[in-house]
């Protein structure tokens, strides 16, 4: 018995892509999932973190609680939830739990993107009069933009590889194959649905990968910076490539 | 700038490398291989005074192993427990090597796993059919008449709404969920048997561990819960009849060993017949509402039926 190639028979099945309990529904399933819990997510640790990386009030707390959080045993956390909240409410305490779990890496990147700025460029736009809003706006939310999209990229890869909870409390994504495989005793749907699940989380790492090189200022690329005027031994968000130097890499 | 574009490709190829050997080593050894170690004795080989009983990884199965046990301890037999060994692909093997000797087990689940596919439903008829379908060194002493099977439920008013007796009225009602383990979905008597067998259509969601909850809070409409649950009894639920035998009979019977000592047999076959649905369900309510260990409960219920 190959158990390697009775998943990917698994996988293959044209049985399984259709009709109830098939392939692209689990799929589906798996990505609403994880779009609810990166959404929720998202609009609770961006605005903190920037508030936390513009102002540096509650900087301690953040770095402490964000750790902690990391620790969060999301399985016991979805039961409780169901437990507190009952069965009718499953979707939202599944969606609370993953974005209880995506938080800690956005808000990190988020407020680590502002302080990551060399203080002389905030210096130079206060100096030149821009108001605080004009500074968050215009400098410190573009320039901390590729460790945002690096902490987004972080909490993603985490909530789609816990979404297979989810299978514990409902007939629902990539993850119910697997706790229903481990009952029945089929390992082929188990193993099939973990590969997908993989296959799944390395897309997802590839696209945000695109999104955090694109989505980002071609001036504050992060590991792109090359100043040619000073020599600083420390590579730093801010700065720009010199059409010069962005010229020099393309011929190469 | 080449050379960092070169490590950053060797880092690739390398980390692929590395994935694909990962991979590999995990193909050789089939890490679902359930053989037993040949070099790992059973606890006490060949001492004939001692009994190992084990017991599923359940309350109710552990209690009546439990009563087991103490029945043997009385009169003279040496028991060692291993309790809580997980379900049935897990023990199955271990009866086998001889590493246990005695087990509480279901006739109707413990014949589906032998013969997925059998006909049988009723009582006497899956105990006949067991009997045969053993393999060599397994044996099963009498069945008790107490059951713990699955069955179909509804709450009260549910079944006041819609007249409900048997599962085959649940054909005309519209718009039904029915709330089980994820393994029900795929069982003969889950979904497409209830089409098969009554006519009934419904749809089907994996409500686990939360199934007597999500019924009481109508997530779901019928739901499976084992026949010997006290939440039956304690929500007030109906469970429905089930005159075409949709559910295999699943009484409680001890699967033993082939070379279980005669003495042995009678304890145990005594203990058997005296225990009842009733008696069952009475003692699942002792370890669920009241929180007493298995020993005290079976303790109790021995002392009470005068067998110790």
């Amino acid at each position: 018995m190959n158990l390697f190639a009775d998943a990917f028979a698994w996988i293959l099945n044209p049985g399984n892509w259709e009709g109830r309990n098939s392939i692209p529904q689990f799929i589906g399933e798996h990505l609403w999932y994880t779009a609810l819990a990166m959404i929720l997510a998202s609009a609770i640790a961006i605005p903190l973190g920037w508030y936390i990386g513009h102002t540096g009030r509650g900087r301690d707390i953040a770095v402490a609680t964000t750790g902690a959080a990391r620790a969060l045993p999301s399985f016991g956390l979805l039961f409780l939830f169901v437990m507190i909240g009952g069965v009718a409410n499953r979707d939202s305490s599944v969606v609370i739990v993953l974005a209880l779990l995506a938080i800690p890496p956005i808000l990190a990147g988020a407020y680590a993107g502002f302080e990551a700025i060399d203080r002389r460029v905030i210096d130079a736009a206060r100096s030149m009069g821009m108001t605080e809003r004009q500074i968050v706006a215009r400098i410190e939310i573009p320039l901390g933009l590729p460790l945002l999209w690096g902490g987004l990229r972080n909490a993603v890869l985490q909530v789609v590889a816990t979404v297979v909870l989810v299978g514990f409390v409902r007939n629902a994504t990539l993850g119910y194959p697997i706790v229903q495989g481990i009952q029945i005793n089929r390992f082929d749907q188990m193993l099939g649905a973990s590969i997908l699940i993989i296959v799944l989380a390395l897309l997802l790492d590839a696209i945000f990968a695109l999104l955090e090189r694109y989505a980002t200022p071609a001036g504050v690329r992060v590991g792109r910076t090359r100043d040619h005027r000073t020599s600083s031994t420390r590579r730093r968000a801010a700065g720009g490539a010199t059409p010069a130097s962005t010229e020099k890499e393309k011929s190469v | 700038m080449f050379t960092a574009r070169n490590k950053g490709r060797f880092a690739l190829v390398a980390a692929a490398a590395g994935v694909s050997l990962a991979l590999a080593g995990c193909a050789t050894g089939d890490p679902l291989d359930e053989t037993p170690d040949p070099t790992t004795e059973p606890a006490e080989p060949g001492t004939s005074e001692s009994i190992t009983v084990g017991s599923q990884a359940y309350y109710s199965n552990e209690i009546i192993a439990e009563i087991y046990a103490q029945a043997l301890e009385n009169v003279g037999f040496e028991v060692n427990r291993q309790f809580n060994i997980g379900q049935r692909d897990a023990y199955i093997p271990a009866l086998e090597s001889g590493e246990v000797d005695l087990f509480p087990e279901y006739t109707g689940n413990l014949l589906q796993y032998y013969v997925p596919d059998t006909e049988a439903t009723q009582s006497d008829e899956v105990y006949a059919e067991l009997q045969g379908a053993l393999p060599d060194g397994l044996q099963v002493l009498d069945q008790s008449s107490a059951t713990d099977q699955d069955s179909y439920n509804v709450t009260a008013e549910f079944a006041a709404e819609n007249n409900l007796v048997t599962i085959a009225d649940l054909a005309g009602v519209e718009g039904l969920i029915l709330g089980g383990n994820p393994e029900l979905e795929e069982r003969p008597y889950g979904p497409t048997g209830l089409a098969d067998v009554y006519g009934v259509e419904v749809s089907f969601d994996a409500t686990g561990d939360a199934t007597v909850d999500a019924l009481l809070q109508g997530v779901v409409n019928v739901a499976n819960v084992f026949s010997a649950d006290p939440r039956i009894g304690e929500n007030d639920l109906v469970t429905l009849e089930d005159p075409e035998g949709l559910f295999l009979a699943s009484n409680v019977v001890p699967l033993a060993s082939a070379d279980l000592p005669q003495e042995a047999i009678d304890v145990i076959n005594a203990v058997s017949a005296a225990l009842t649905p009733e008696g069952l369900v009475a003692m699942n309510v002792q370890s669920t509402t009241d929180e007493q260990s298995p020993a005290v409960i079976a303790t109790q219920w021995l002392t009470e039926n005068g067998l110790i």
